[in-house]
């Protein structure tokens, strides 16, 4: 009973890990005026086809099943720059946080998967130059900041100056290409690498974590002329952009989330509705539902008849930090008896009041 | 075929409504999961009946034999399973992959969002059932999307009934996939299919209408209770007995003015074992179109008790109940209704544009885009070194931005800023 090679599930701590992360990157992206912009995941065999060279081999086809053949997304740069040339769009600044496939050889240990997420932000357009780049640049310093990942330093470098170099050393023109991956080597950073990477440092020792700051220019046909192959007047979009290492943050949180025994919440709710006495579920049905349309985050047991004990455990296990008691008195008197877990403090609130109440305390 | 991508006009609102549903599920306590889009083929074999012709499958390029996700259930199945998880409560926002026919403009396509919400466990019975129908109304409800229906049903008071009628057992599934019409066709048309093509004898379909035509609230479970043929039959018994149950408990959630026990509700899928219910939207949109839209159901759910086992060797159980909330045909309503209210969703959320009217001051903006960066506040700027003030002001205008903060020479040198707000065009100094 597996799922299949190279794929995982993510459980309810590694969504709120994943959120965290998410949260921040894309309010980042939000805060530079990003629109986001979906594709499907599989695209027509035909568009994929002559783009990635030696890779090709590892992308997923779709069984021919009597229609139009189809492959599953290798990266998201081919998707943009299909959607640029499909749509006319000669500018936009855009990002895109999907998950892509390749039937690599997996080494799951290593953080290898076969379906991993790419985030990518890219700012299409002819603009006055640099300005777009530096803004990218800036995104990368406070993507890394907010997540406080540690000390981090970012690499820049120019394709140009790469080739100008290699030129003066008396390297022919067919060979740059192979000998700029040697020297991206240096890093051990995923090859293929250009222009810039980002490294994180850590206690010393330096996490290479993700890929660059792709600076194209008019010459460079890997990604600059991607565009221009799907236009039909061959028309090029400059682009810079930027490809998030998303899965590489994952794992760094979850290890840090792990090694610091931080009790991580997997849900958000406020307050446990519950009750001492038998034969009040009633009672709670009816005091959850006030809650939940006054936009409370509010559980109740699934039990006719629990005990008190159970239902302050729950309480404990799952962090949440408030439980609104209905007991007969209570009931009687017109009251909720809220009490706060972590302290075990009871306080017995009106009926009325309560929606405030609960507001109140969980705001601070 | 079928696919779109989705430009940021989509996206935005995309994105609006699932935070509702988002809330909603928070609201009410689920953890969320994720899963991979990837299964094995054997996951999903056998547990989609007739549909699973539907299923996109991977090409054989000697591996394992893969398939692409057709819901969010079976895969949820499987995680507890592979977890020996017995109890949990989740939700799952993602995309489902079915080779239906795309009609697109049925909001009917070939790769679509699904939010899932389910309750894994054994609970006391119809508590987390209800709830599930609590959170369905709440979001249906927030999204304003006009008058809706939630049918109820359960497979046992069908079943119940085709027993009744002297239906042999053999022919419940084809029988129920007849009776799901009913929402979509005239009895009359149902009657033929069920005499003509499904082989049953008049009388016996005539006994079937005479009870799947019925609706209703507690007053019909209860008349259907003292129905001297079904309250005879084991299984109507049960179903109608946890049918009063649950329509006791949607009282207490306050809910039971949108709920409707509908005895014609069939729902598809072969793996429900209980409750079954379906929501629909009430209103047609006609707007300005010719062909009303019409889309259908828009949620739909129930208990599925078998599921799990089937995923673990030793067979245990894990009872579960949950509902689909499809959200690419409320999505497609939506869009319809902005489109004719004129309506324009931004597609960007940024508060403020910084501007200089005069040249050379590129720097000036950098200086202060960046301090408003720092700060949290959504800005942006051109990218040009001297552009135009009625560019600028334009760009606010076409992207939706409220304010532009301009800094020219004599700001500088007065160290202020003017804010303008683009709608009214005051300005302020500060």
């Amino acid at each position: 009973l597996l799922s299949p090679q190279g794929t995982r599930d993510y459980s309810p701590k590694q969504m709120a890990i994943r959120e965290r992360v998410f949260n921040a990157i894309i309010s980042c992206f939000k805060r530079h005026g990003a629109e986001v912009i979906d594709t499907p995941v599989f695209e027509l065999k035909e568009t994929l086809t002559g783009k990635y060279g030696e890779d090709s081999k590892l992308i997923y086809d779709l069984k021919d099943q009597g229609g139009e053949l189809l492959s599953l997304r290798y990266d998201l740069t081919v998707p943009f720059a299909r959607y640029l040339a499909m749509n006319k769009i000669t500018n936009i600044k855009r990002y895109h946080i999907a998950k892509v496939y390749r039937r690599d050889n997996p080494a799951m240990t290593r953080g290898r998967y076969r379906e991993f997420y790419q985030c990518d932000f890219d700012i299409a357009g002819q603009f006055d130059p640099m300005i777009p780049d530096a803004e990218c640049l800036k995104i990368v310093h406070e993507i890394l900041s907010d997540l406080q990942l540690g000390d981090f330093l970012i690499k820049v470098n120019d394709r140009r100056i790469l080739d100008g170099m290699f030129a003066v050393c008396g390297v022919p023109d067919s060979k740059f290409r192979t000998i700029c991956s040697s020297v991206d080597k240096l890093d051990k950073v995923w090859a293929g690498a250009l222009g810039c990477t980002c490294c994180c440092w850590s206690g010393g020792e330096a996490l290479s974590l993700w890929a660059a700051v792709n600076m194209c220019q008019e010459n460079w046909l890997d990604y600059d002329g991607l565009v221009g192959m799907f236009d039909p007047k061959g028309r090029k979009v400059p682009c810079v952009g930027v490809s998030i290492g998303i899965e590489r943050i994952f794992s760094i949180l979850e290890q840090r989330v792990e090694a610091s025994e931080e009790k991580i919440r997997t849900t958000e709710t406020q307050v446990l509705v519950a009750s001492a006495q038998k034969k009040l579920l009633e009672e709670r049905l009816k005091l959850i539902a006030e809650l939940w349309d006054a936009g409370i985050k509010a559980e109740v047991l699934y039990k006719k008849n629990p005990k008190l004990l159970n239902q302050l455990q729950y309480c404990e296990d799952t962090g949440i930090p408030l439980v609104a008691i209905v007991g007969e008195q209570e009931l009687k008197d017109g009251v909720v008896k809220l009490r706060v877990v972590a302290t075990r403090e009871e306080v017995n609130v009106r009926r009325e009041s309560l929606v405030e109440e609960i507001r109140i305390r969980t705001s601070r | 075929q079928g696919t779109r991508d989705h430009p940021p006009a989509h996206t935005a609102l995309r994105d609006r409504l699932l935070a509702a549903v988002v809330a909603c599920f928070k609201r009410h306590g689920a953890v969320a999961i994720d899963t991979p889009v990837l299964e094995l083929r054997e996951t999903l074999m056998g547990k989609y009946g007739e549909e699973a012709k539907l299923i996109y499958e991977l090409q054989d390029q000697g591996g394992e034999l893969l398939a692409l996700r057709y819901d969010l259930t079976v895969p949820f199945a499987r995680y507890l399973a592979m977890n020996k998880i017995t109890n949990m409560k989740r939700y799952h926002i993602a995309k489902v992959y079915r080779r239906d026919n795309p009609a697109t403009t049925r909001g009917r396509y070939r790769e679509f969002y699904q939010c899932d919400f389910d309750i894994a466990g054994q609970f006391d019975p119809l508590i987390p059932d209800a709830e599930c129908l609590k959170i369905l109304h709440e979001i249906l409800s927030d999204l304003q999307l006009g008058d809706f229906l939630i049918k109820v049903n359960d497979r046992r008071i069908l079943n119940g009934i085709f027993a009744v009628c002297g239906i042999p057992e053999s022919k419940f599934i084809t029988t129920c996939c007849t009776v799901d019409k009913l929402d979509k066709v005239p009895w009359e048309e149902v009657r033929s299919e069920m005499v003509g093509e499904k082989g049953l004898s008049p009388e016996a379909a005539d006994h079937i209408g005479e009870y799947v035509q019925l609706h209703g609230g507690l007053e019909l479970i209860e008349r259907l209770l003292q129905d001297p043929k079904l309250s005879q039959n084991k299984l109507a018994k049960e179903g109608l007995g946890d049918m009063k149950l649950l329509f006791e408990y949607l009282t207490l959630f306050g809910i039971t003015g949108k709920i409707s026990f509908d005895l014609s509700l069939a729902r598809g899928l072969d793996y429900y074992t209980g409750v079954i219910f379906e929501a629909v939207l009430l209103q047609q949109e006609n707007d300005h179109v010719e062909e009303p839209v019409s889309v259908g159901s828009v949620a739909g759910g129930g208990r599925y008790d078998g599921l799990v086992g089937m995923f673990d060797p030793k067979g245990r159980k894990v009872p579960c109940v949950g509902v689909s909330i499809g959200i690419e045909r409320i999505f497609s309503i939506l869009e319809h209704r902005m489109k004719a209210s004129g309506e324009k969703v931004r597609t960007t959320e940024t508060e403020v544009l910084v501007a200089t009217p005069h040249k050379h001051l590129l720097a000036a903006r950098l200086k202060l885009i960046s301090e408003l960066w720092g700060a949290g506040i959504k800005a942006e700027m051109l990218y040009k070194k001297d552009p135009k003030l009625l560019k600028q002001l334009q760009y606010c205008e076409d992207t939706g931005i409220p304010l532009a903060a301009i800094v020219g020479e004599q700001e500088l040198t007065d160290g202020v800023v003017k804010l303008r707000d683009v709608a009214t065009r005051v300005e302020v100094r500060m």
